[in-house]
């Protein structure tokens, strides 16, 4: 009964997601009001629909009711309660229903949000994301029914992934998935603007806080996810360039890139066209992720004919969504002229480049991404690319904006004057020069080439971000939040930059094979195998061991590094003890028995890798402080006197 | 199996890549003379693929595949092979698809070319755009409020 109820609910939305579309798109073209006022009701009753058809797949885990096929697929009778709640998105069919319900969320908030905005341009935001909904409605109906039901149902269910039962999976799923979904905000504001045909500056205000917050939310997201991976996944990295690992990090790259350019359309007026690409891009990335990574294509060619018709669905969705898109933009675009000027050292030069180096940053992760598949697809052989292939490419962008971002920080709009500005430009880039190689070469010895250039990198970019805010505080001039948000930001950035290079630079590892009693040294620190004990889960068992850490002979920590083997599905896990410091973190996991009394254990010490993902929460945070800015209340505020007076706003069309 | 597929973006996705792999991955404690031979055998291992498995490498691989290449190649060291001639041998006898670092070749110079030819694209092109909006200053009287971000 409760499947086929939220099965009924998945229709009910579909069908409001339709109705959303067409009164959405379709009422300001014919400029009829009613149509238009159908929409608020219609994206209500959408969200409502995807919330009951969430609350039935949930309420199905809970009753462990093994009838379904997609519980019993993903779900056991032994399973914790917490975990058969998250399990809901712990596989296709279920994370698409909370991409979908996500997405109802945000267009409902967007609907909220455009209220003041004039009519037919809220009405066409709201109608491109019920096209959107629509879609993906329809494809998981089609292809992807998690309500489906077994005939006889089973026993008992194949369970959840062991590697998959951690808390992680309470929150990193939905908050990354929350950024991805978005950028479909953005990418409305750019269609419903096509669709106008007209694009100010107005737009760009108006589009600018949700670009951050879905940029917010992704930060997060994939900060979280690489977190997880760490103290999960048992060996103690935290990004490799797999794949699934590329597919957010584009529309990352991409949304990042946006917020600069919607700043400089924003001020001046200018890059118009480019941002609607910019909105356009970013949201098919994080559609062609989703989609693409999901069906397994990039992984593996042959997964695609092993569910042709989700292949199929999502070439035609992929092709419709983002080739209309783009058929739109090359109609529109060129309608879209700027007589604005500006000179080579002014802000706009310098956001020009973030955006060039950004996008390309991008290219190259989506080149390296797609590689193996355009290989074999052209005939060139099988191709493995890893991190020695990213790294060094992806850095060729990176650097170069780094080191523009400090200098730029400085410019001016429109006029260079740079010449004004050397003064704080040399003092803070002689300070971090010296910081950088204070710190490589002083407190710690080795790195490598590119070590002491990270480090005075990030400490250019901490001391120039802060340059302009103290300079604001010492004349008694009140610092806007937008500012206060994007210093925090780049604070954040220097910061993930200084901890990245110290963390490839100065990790220790080592593999040993110890026998109770022995010890093993491992840069400061002393570790000492005191033995094996079984031990006992909810749904696994296995061993634990325990490790005593000292320093010099005075005592740090005792860590219990674990293996797991879960039950239902026989996978071993390795649960590994992990122990966080403020500048360092102690990692070790339990390997096998040698035999004789003696495990492998893999020991590892990494400085200041808690502050790579403590970094993307301060950019995160600097992102949500932006948006609470003054200016962009005023803008809502402000917009029913301009509504009065529409359609014949073109005041800013010159800007 | 470490499966780093799973670390990113959609659990849910680890579900559906990574079914049905033992998830523990090996640890190979030091079992080389010098440490010189263990650094080179370890910076092999670990530009290696495994065969059997989803972007894992050899040094971290737990299945017995992985085992045997990776004896296979602690064997060539031992017998005085130079890094390069062991990477020939396992590339001449698994394919390009062994190395992580793909090479530099005909077949794949597309790859290593992209990420400078979009730069320079993408820096002319920027030029261009400034230097034509330089031009523009002049004419341009809007001065509203330009202070903020």
């Amino acid at each position: 009964m409760i499947p086929e109820l939220g099965q009924f609910a998945l229709i009910l939305a579909m069908l409001l997601a339709a109705l959303q579309a067409f009164f959405g798109i379709v009422g300001p073209a014919l400029k009829r009001e009613r149509w238009m006022a159908a929409v608020t009701p219609a994206v209500s009753g959408q969200v409502v629909m995807m919330a009951t058809a969430m609350g039935c797949l949930v309420a199905s885990f809970v009753a462990n009711d093994f009838s379904v096929a997609y519980v019993a697929e993903n779900s056991n009778s032994a399973l914790p309660l917490f975990y058969r709640v998250a399990a809901v998105w712990g596989s296709h069919s279920g994370s698409l229903i909370l991409w979908i319900f996500l997405l109802g969320c945000w267009s409902v908030a967007a609907a909220v949000g455009t209220q003041r905005l004039p009519k037919p341009f809220a009405s066409r935001v709201i109608g491109v994301l019920g096209l959107i909904s629509f879609g993906f409605l329809l494809y998981t109906l089609a292809t992807s029914n998690p309500f489906l039901r077994l005939d006889p149902p089973w026993p008992d269910g194949e369970d959840l992934n062991p590697i998959l039962q951690d808390p992680g999976l309470a929150g990193h799923p939905p908050i990354l998935y929350t950024g991805y979904v978005g950028l479909a905000v953005a990418f409305a504001f750019a269609g419903a603007a096509m669709l106008e045909g007209r694009l100010d500056r107005d737009w760009a205000r108006w589009t600018r806080p949700w670009t951050t917050a879905a940029w917010a939310f992704l930060t997060c997201g994939i900060a979280l996810g690489s977190w997880w991976a760490y103290y999960t996944l048992g060996w103690g990295g935290f990004w490799f360039w797999d794949p699934v690992e590329n597919a957010s990090f584009m529309p990352w790259l991409m949304a990042t890139a946006l917020i600069h350019s919607l700043a400089v359309t924003e001020k001046r007026g200018l890059f118009k066209s480019w941002t609607l690409l910019l909105a356009v891009l970013a949201f098919s990335l994080s559609l062609v992720g989703t989609f693409l990574v999901r069906s397994g294509v990039l992984v593996s060619v042959h997964s695609f004919a092993a569910s042709p018709t989700r292949g199929t669905f999502i070439l035609a969705f992929l092709i419709v969504m983002i080739g209309s898109a783009l058929a739109l933009y090359a109609w529109r675009a060129p309608l879209l002229k700027s007589e604005a000027g500006f000179e080579l050292t002014a802000r706009e030069s310098f956001l020009l480049f973030n955006n060039i180096l950004l996008v390309t940053a991008c290219a190259t992760v989506f080149a390296g991404t797609m590689a193996p598949l355009i290989s074999s697809a052209l005939g060139l052989g099988k191709l493995s690319v890893g991190p020695p292939y990213f790294n060094p490419t992806f850095l060729l962008s990176i650097l170069p904006l780094l080191a523009l971002l400090s200098v730029g920080i400085h410019a001016r709009w429109k006029r260079g004057n740079l010449s004004d500005r050397a003064r704080p430009i040399v003092l803070t880039l002689i300070a971090a020069a010296v910081v950088g190689c204070a710190v490589v070469f002083g407190l710690f010895t080795g790195g490598r080439v590119l070590s002491p250039v990270g480090v005075a990198l990030g400490v250019w970019i901490i001391l120039s971000s802060l340059v302009d805010p103290i300079d604001r505080l010492r004349r008694h001039i009140t610092i806007p939040r937008a500012v206060l948000g994007m210093t925090l930001a780049h604070i954040g950035l220097g910061i993930f930059v200084i901890s990245i290079t110290s963390v490839e630079a100065f990790t220790a590892e080592r593999d040993v094979a110890l026998a109770q009693g022995q010890t093993a040294q491992l840069g400061a620190y002393e570790f000492r195998f005191e033995g094996i004990r079984p031990i006992q889960g909810p749904n696994y068992s296995g061993v634990g061991g325990t490790v005593i850490v000292t320093r010099h002979g005075s005592p740090v920590a005792v860590m219990y590094p674990e293996k797991r083997e879960y039950w239902v599905q026989h996978t071993v896990t390795t649960a590994s003890s992990i122990r966080m410091y403020y500048t360092t973190n102690i990692l070790i996991a339990l390997g096998q028995d040698l035999g004789d009394g003696r495990w492998s254990l893999r020991l590892q010490i990494r400085p200041l890798v808690t502050f790579i993902w403590l970094a993307a929460l301060v950019m995160a945070a600097g992102g949500m402080l932006a948006i609470s800015d003054r200016r962009y209340r005023l803008a809502r505020a402000a917009a029913p006197e301009l509504s009065a007076v529409v359609p014949a706003i073109t005041r800013s069309e010159a800007g | 199996m470490r499966a780093r597929a799973a670390s990113f973006l959609i659990a849910a996705l680890a579900a559906t890549l990574l079914l049905g792999f033992s998830r523990a991955w090996a640890i190979a404690p030091e079992q080389m003379p010098t440490p010189q031979l263990e650094a080179r055998y370890l910076a092999l291992i670990h530009g290696f693929r495994c065969m059997q498995c989803q972007d894992e490498s050899l040094a971290d691989s737990p299945v017995n595949l992985a085992a045997d290449m990776r004896r296979q190649v602690r064997d060539m060291l031992l017998a005085g092979k130079t890094d390069q001639q062991i990477r020939d041998f396992m590339v001449s006898r698994y394919g390009y698809f062994i190395l992580f670092k793909p090479p530099f070749v005909l077949k794949t110079a597309w790859l290593w070319l992209t990420p400078g030819v979009l730069l320079l694209v993408g820096v002319i092109a920027a030029l261009t755009v400034i230097r034509r909006r330089a031009a523009l200053v002049a004419k341009d009287l809007e001065d509203n409020d330009l202070t903020d971000a």
